[in-house]
């Protein structure tokens, strides 16, 4: 069937810069332009992944949207013109990759941090001490001496992350070895920690095993007793922001060798992640799972339990917390992906500043909130919103599309085709090899760094000089533009409204 | 009339026997009135130990009332949850230019046995000064211990001092604020000390960590009504201290804990030690200026935020331990000291009585 859809967006070669060297053609990895007497777009293909602009040598390309207007129509939107185009031509459920793109209120652009000005000075941190240090595990309601000296009480395992932010799990194969290498370098240097997903541990990550989070989901992909082992913890998969209730598929055309064996699967067959866990049909089935891992590791690793943000958030993670979790993450609807449906992907779940919110107040009502730690994510863009999440109750954030972006993505949203041209969100050999893990992992450590000096900046204002004094303390957050409701579920006052 | 409130500058003094010898309040007047410029006249306040040796095994509940009706809806509420042995107005000298006092009246309480089939005593009787406090319109509770009393109100100091006769008590134990609030009319429960059961506390300085100090509080069923950040140390030391048992000089590393790097560098016990602290209380951590005099009937602390961002002098003369924001309050009634110093950075001066000291 000939295609009815207008090209997204239109490729301008300026022909008098251009010298012909074709290095825009080799680097296209969408077959958007080729090389007929001379550069020669093919607007149709073009993602706007920017690869062959940053790469031309005179900048004689820009990309712009295909500056093709529609009649106007409010509720018929191009954007859902094209995609009922998209469906009567191929059948099936839209696919995408990458967040939420819908303008859905951010509500981290609605809150104001606080600062000091007189009556309580604030701090310098290039002359005083400012700690971002956090442990995550389950912490016991209070300590027991023995007399005066000797600590009678001891503690679940805890994971040191020596910055409040970790890497998002993302699985070997939906992201390539190279960005998983990146990742774990990266984690190694900067003292956080980084996320397997749900694809297996490569044999070449293993000896970063200790700053290392491996997933157990639906599929069991790669699960051994040395896999749960060669950890700093276990997280169980429940869901993701991105498809809540949604299980994964990895296509068998990117199971190659190196996915067979880590996933443990035969090349070539696609890797399907069923959408429960099979041995999971309710709280009691979680538990079960939960102590079964911390059976394996011989309670020495904190076993974290991953949920998306849905509408009873509050209830669901305070059901896990009881069920022996040490650590809740929850995914805000506007979590990234390798691929899921569109439908799913931009109309479900809530997002992730109200799920914490909910859950941070569940937790304390119930008086449980000591018994696990609160790592959330689900677009966490900037150090800023590292900050609110944490004022709002978060013990640490989890970055995904920003750890992407860092490595060089740009977020076309053209994860799921393979073809990512950055080396990232693909498979293909001669595509990995353009992302040299070494200067990755230095880009995401420089991006960390950057923020751990921006947290420092902010509590240095704010006059405290440890993290644990922002965690929770929505007392120095205020909301801007919300209304009653919002601001009673966040827990914060309107600004203007003093002490 | 509660009102919100930022303490600021503020002026603090304490002097304690540790022989347990009665000292009369006139003392400690004249060492806070040395700092009059620290405090603009909107807040001073006294805490005493050791004030009424003859019923030491009752609870003084010092009250402010706003009005007839809340009194007497309080002596209503009293008769169901005490037995009431005595009350009696606070003894006041009405002609030195304190106005308008509320209501001031003490009563001395036993609670009954019946009351505490599934709760011990202390949280018992917490738990009702957190309900008069939060439920009764135009009551306020001074202070709820045994064997001591807290006496403030809006006004300079000294001038608080001789409104409450305190020349006419002596005690083994005594703290003193001088107020100055950046933002606040006077509102007489507003002023220092903040106490709960026997422990008080005078304060120079904010909690800049208030916000999760009190989400944290209210875990253990706290209830911050005053909204002012010297209300949390009380209530910290009580749930740390009574409630979870910590000793205190591991009390007082939860809430002005060592940095890591410190800790880090720490031998093995001590390191597990500090962190495990800074791992289960991290909440707990009062960050922000503040050097504070925390009293209860064992002792008197001086503690300061672990950077030092505000001042703080510790000085003994024999028995007597003196702690004040500065030397001079401390020279001004002990010309003569044994040794004076600047406590460090988040490291507490801790003074007990003798044990024999009942």
């Amino acid at each position: 069937m000939e295609s009815q859809l207008p090209a997204e967006f239109v490729v301008n070669v300026d022909h008098e810069k251009c010298r012909k060297c074709k290095r825009c053609v080799i680097n296209c990895s969408f077959s958007a332009i080729e090389f007929k007497d001379k550069v020669t777009p093919n607007n149709r293909q073009c993602v706007a992944c920017h690869r062959c602009a940053t790469f031309c040598p005179e900048n004689a390309i820009t990309i712009t949207e295909n500056p093709l207007d529609y009649k106007d129509g409010y509720n018929w939107s191009p954007e859902i013109r094209k995609n009922i185009l998209k469906q009567a031509e191929s059948g099936g459920i839209i696919l995408t990759g990458m967040g939420n793109p819908k303008p859905y209120p951010i509500y981290w652009d609605h809150m104001l941090l606080d600062a000091c000005q007189v009556t309580n000075p604030s701090i310098d941190p290039l002359r005083e001490p400012m700690e971002l240090r956090t442990y995550l595990g389950a912490k016991p309601e209070c300590l027991d001496f023995d007399g005066d000296v000797s600590l009678k009480t001891e503690l679940a395992p805890q994971v040191k992350i020596d910055i409040p932010v970790v890497f998002a799990a993302m699985s070997y194969g939906a992201i390539s070895l190279n960005a998983h290498k990146a990742l774990a370098m990266a984690a190694t240097r900067m003292g956080t920690l980084m996320n397997t997903g749900e694809g297996g541990l490569h044999e070449d990550i293993a000896q970063y095993s200790d700053r290392i989070i491996v997933q157990v989901a639906s599929g069991r992909f790669g699960v051994t007793s040395k896999y749960l082992n060669s950890s700093a913890l276990v997280e169980i998969k429940i869901g993701q922001g991105a498809k809540p209730g949604i299980g994964g598929h990895l296509p068998g055309e990117k199971v190659g060798e190196d996915i067979s064996k880590t996933r443990m699967i035969p090349v070539g067959t696609d890797a399907l992640s069923p959408a429960p866990h099979h041995d999971i049909y309710s709280i009691e089935d979680l538990s079960q799972l939960i102590y079964a891992i911390k059976e394996a590791t011989d309670y020495k690793k904190p076993v974290s339990v991953k949920i998306a943000a849905v509408h009873n958030v509050a209830a669901i993670a305070s059901g896990i917390v009881r069920a022996g979790a040490d650590i809740v993450m929850i995914d805000g609807f506007r979590g990234g992906t390798g691929a899921a449906p569109m439908i799913i992907r931009d109309h479900v779940g809530i997002p992730i500043e109200l799920a914490l919110a909910a859950v941070d107040d569940r937790l304390r009502q119930e008086g449980i909130r000591n018994r696990a730690s609160i790592l959330v994510g689900g677009s966490i863009r900037q150090s800023a919103d590292v900050v609110k999440a944490i004022a709002l109750g978060a013990d640490a954030c989890v970055i995904g599309t920003a750890s992407l972006i860092a490595m060089g993505c740009r977020v076309c949203q053209k994860c799921y085709t393979g073809n990512c041209a950055w080396g990232i969100a693909t498979q293909k050999p001669e595509l990995v090899r353009r992302l040299n893990p070494e200067v990755a992992a230095d880009r995401l450590c420089n991006l960390l760094t950057a923020w751990g000096h921006e947290i420092q900046e902010v509590l240095g204002s704010l006059g405290i000089n440890a993290i644990e004094s922002l965690r929770g303390s929505r007392e120095r957050l205020r909301g801007v533009g919300l209304n009653q409701e919002t601001l009673d579920i966040l827990g914060i006052k309107h600004a203007g409204i003093g002490q | 009339m509660k009102c919100d409130g930022i303490p600021s500058g503020c002026a603090i003094s304490g002097l304690m026997s540790e022989e347990g010898r009665r000292i009369d309040g006139s003392v400690i007047i004249r060492s806070i009135a040395s700092m009059h410029d620290r405090s603009n006249g909107l807040g001073g306040g006294f805490a005493a130990y050791g004030i009424y040796p003859k019923r030491k095994h009752q609870y003084a509940f010092h009250m402010m009332f706003d009005n007839i009706g809340a009194k007497e809806t309080t002596e209503e509420f009293f008769k169901d949850v005490f037995n009431v042995d005595k009350d009696e107005p606070i003894p006041t000298h009405r002609e030195n230019g304190i106005r308008n006092p509320p209501i001031l009246w003490r009563y001395f309480l036993e609670v009954p046995e019946n009351k505490l089939e599934f709760i011990t005593e202390r949280d018992y009787v917490m738990k009702i000064v957190m309900q008069i406090n939060s439920e009764i319109e135009g009551a306020y509770i001074a202070s709820s211990g045994k064997n001591m009393g807290a006496f403030k109100g809006v006004g300079y100091p000294e001038d608080i001092g001789k409104f409450y006769k305190l020349e006419e008590y002596s005690a083994y134990i005594w703290t003193s604020h001088g107020r100055f609030p950046t933002n606040t009319p006077g509102w007489w429960g507003g002023a220092h000390p903040f106490t709960l059961l026997d422990w008080s506390v005078v304060h120079n300085g904010e909690i800049s960590s208030y916000g999760i100090n009190k989400r944290y509080l209210e875990m253990f069923g706290y209830k911050l009504e005053l909204r002012t950040d010297t209300e949390v140390i009380a209530y910290l030391f009580d749930l740390l201290v009574r409630r979870h048992k910590l000793p205190m000089d591991m009390a007082v590393k939860a809430l002005a804990s060592p940095f890591w790097k410190d800790i880090d560098r720490m031998e093995p016990t001590q390191k597990n030690i500090a962190t495990a602290i800074r791992q289960v209380y991290g909440s707990t951590l009062m960050n922000g200026p503040f050097s504070i005099i925390l009293g209860h009937s064992r002792g008197m602390i001086g503690l300061n935020d672990r950077i030092k961002l505000r001042p703080m002098t510790a000085a003994r003369k024999g028995d007597m331990l003196y702690l004040a924001s500065e030397e001079s309050a401390i020279r001004e009634i002990a010309p003569d000291l044994d040794t004076v110093w600047s406590p460090k950075a988040g490291t507490a001066v801790i003074g007990t009585l003798n044990e024999e000291v009942e």
